[in-house]
This record gives structure tokens, C-alpha cells and sequence, in this order.
């Protein structure tokens, strides 16, 4: 959560704000359903990778079971292409792509 | 059959007892794997000349083994530039990760004494500290995925596999998988 700033000017619609809040996190994580991976061990790869309490974990592996797809992680480009990779690496199914595309 | 993973109380390691049967059929599931990761390798892209004489990291193509695509898919699904990209810095450490993975598999099984040609009735007993358990994990899913692909298992298609004849190769094939997953459920369980 960000703190009220002291001063507040009125941003304009496109102006320099509007772009600082979008690069601060414009990419997402996606990890896919698939027919192999166990409902126990995403939870797993969730809480162990990313750090993510264990019902937070689960609630994303079955929005991932149920809805064929979830947002794991949001964050910078480069952060997200670590977190994808770091998917491969556990054996799940994840791509990265604008969190406005989804 | 082998009860899959327990938790061992006092030392907090995951065990388990294979019959020289498995753990000779695991060695053998990670061997493929290693074999299948070092086929088809740096695929370049032969269309641009110019680049691949800079490319000295890796392949930006989907390989074209649908395990190999599988288990290293494409990372961006609009934008075929930047998926060629992420491929060339990353899939060559996933495949030697994953195959150094799998090569674990096979040394923890040797050295709790599984021998190059196992005799009948000789069990081997599995001690997996933290780190050991989650690369069994990942290989255990790599070798599921693999086979998966092979076989074409969908969601929700247990009937169809459970109504195949016993003899039917693919059943043997299915069931092998199902082993694996059986395994990776008390393994997981087990690291907790």
C-alpha cells in the first residue's frame, strides 16, 4: 500500500504519471492448466518459489484448475521472464505478457 | 509396490524402499530424459545469416519433439520475436538443468546401491535431504510430462485408459505414469 503523497497535482490523462505507474508493474505471469501436473505439487512450486502462504498458493493452483489460467506474479519484464523460467524449471506451463493484455 | 515417500521422523528426510525393479525402471525413465534433452540441440535459425554468426547461445525455435515443446514452451504467445529471444538465453540451461536433474536421480539411486544389473528380490532404500527431494520432484514431473505427451492423456480421461486391455503396451505405458504421479503426491507430501 503507497502513502498519501503531501503534495498532489492533478495528473493529466497521458502525462509523465500515468507512465511511471504503468512501468512499475506492467508485466504478468501466467502459469496454464494442463493435464499432467498434480494440484499438490503447483501448490507446491507456488509457496516454494514464490514465497506465497499456502492458501494463497492453493487458491491460485485452482483458479489455474478451474479457470484454465492464473496471474501468479506481477512485476517488471525482467522479473517476469525470471519467474517464467523458473516455471519451466518446476515443469509448468507459464508465459509472460502485459498485465493491460490480459 | 513400493509405498512411495515417507517423512523420516528423527532426521526430517523423505525415504522410500524401491524393489530393484523400480528404482532400475526410474534409472532407465531418467536416462531417456537425459538422452531426449541433448537430442535435436541449437536448432538455429538458419533464415538470418547475419544474426546466427553473433548467436552463440541457443536455438530460438520451438523444437519440434512435442515433449521437447512441451517442456520448454513458448514464453510469449503474441509476440514471436521476444518468445525467439527468451528462447535463445533460456533454453539451453533449462535443458542442461533439467538434465543435470535427471542425473541426480540416477547417482542417488546408484549410490543407495542400485548395481548397473540389478538382480530380483534386492530393495533399495532412498534418502532425499531437502534439495535432493525437490530435484526428484522436477524430474518426476519432467519424466510425467514426457510420457504424457507420448500418450496423448487428457483431461478427464481416466476411463479410457482404465477400459484398455492389460496387454495393450499403452495401458503399461499409462500405468508407468501413474506410478510416477503416485510417487510425486507422497513425495510432496513428505517434504510438506
Amino acid at each position: 500500500m503507497s502513502t498519501s503523497p503531501v503534495e498532489v497535482d492533478q495528473p493529466e490523462v497521458g502525462s509523465e504519471v500515468d507512465e511511471v505507474t504503468m512501468t512499475a508493474s506492467p508485466w504478468v505471469t501466467i502459469v496454464w492448466n494442463d493435464p499432467v501436473n498434480l494440484m499438490s505439487y503447483v501448490t507446491f512450486v507456488f509457496t516454494s518459489y514464490f514465497g506465497y502462504p499456502k492458501k494463497k498458493a492453493e487458491k491460485l493452483m485452482l483458479e489455474v484448475h478451474h479457470d484454465g489460467r492464473s496471474v501468479v506474479s506481477t512485476g517488471s519484464r525482467e522479473e517476469m521472464e525470471r519467474d517464467v523460467q523458473a516455471m519451466h524449471e518446476y515443469g509448468l506451463w507459464a508465459t509472460l505478457q502485459k498485465a493491460d493484455a490480459q | 509396490m513400493s509405498p512411495g515417500f515417507n517423512r523420516h521422523r528423527r532426521s526430517g528426510a523423505c525415504v522410500a524402499t524401491f524393489s530393484s525393479y523400480e528404482a532400475d525402471l526410474l534409472r532407465s525413465l531418467a536416462g531417456q530424459l537425459i538422452e531426449l534433452l541433448r537430442s535435436e540441440e541449437a536448432t538455429l535459425d538458419q533464415g538470418d545469416e547475419w544474426e546466427a554468426q553473433f548467436d552463440f547461445s541457443g536455438p530460438t525455435n520451438e523444437p519440434d519433439d512435442p515433449v521437447l515443446a512441451r517442456l520448454f514452451p513458448t514464453a510469449y504467445t503474441e509476440d514471436e520475436e521476444a518468445a525467439g529471444e527468451f528462447r535463445r538465453f533460456t533454453e539451453a540451461g533449462l535443458r542442461q538443468g533439467k538434465a543435470a536433474t535427471a542425473g541426480r536421480v540416477i547417482d542417488d539411486l546408484e549410490e543407495a546401491g542400485l548395481p548397473s544389473e540389478p538382480a530380483d528380490g534386492l530393495f533399495i532404500d532412498v534418502e532425499l535431504e531437502q534439495a535432493a527431494a525437490i530435484a526428484w520432484m522436477r524430474s518426476f514431473t519432467d519424466m510425467r510430462l514426457a510420457i504424457a505427451t507420448r500418450l496423448g492423456v487428457e483431461d478427464g480421461d481416466e476411463d479410457y485408459w482404465a477400459a484398455l486391455p492389460d496387454e495393450d503396451p499403452r495401458a503399461q505405458v499409462h500405468d508407468i505414469y501413474q506410478w510416477i504421479g503416485y510417487l510425486q503426491e507422497t513425495l510432496v507430501e513428505a517434504v510438506g
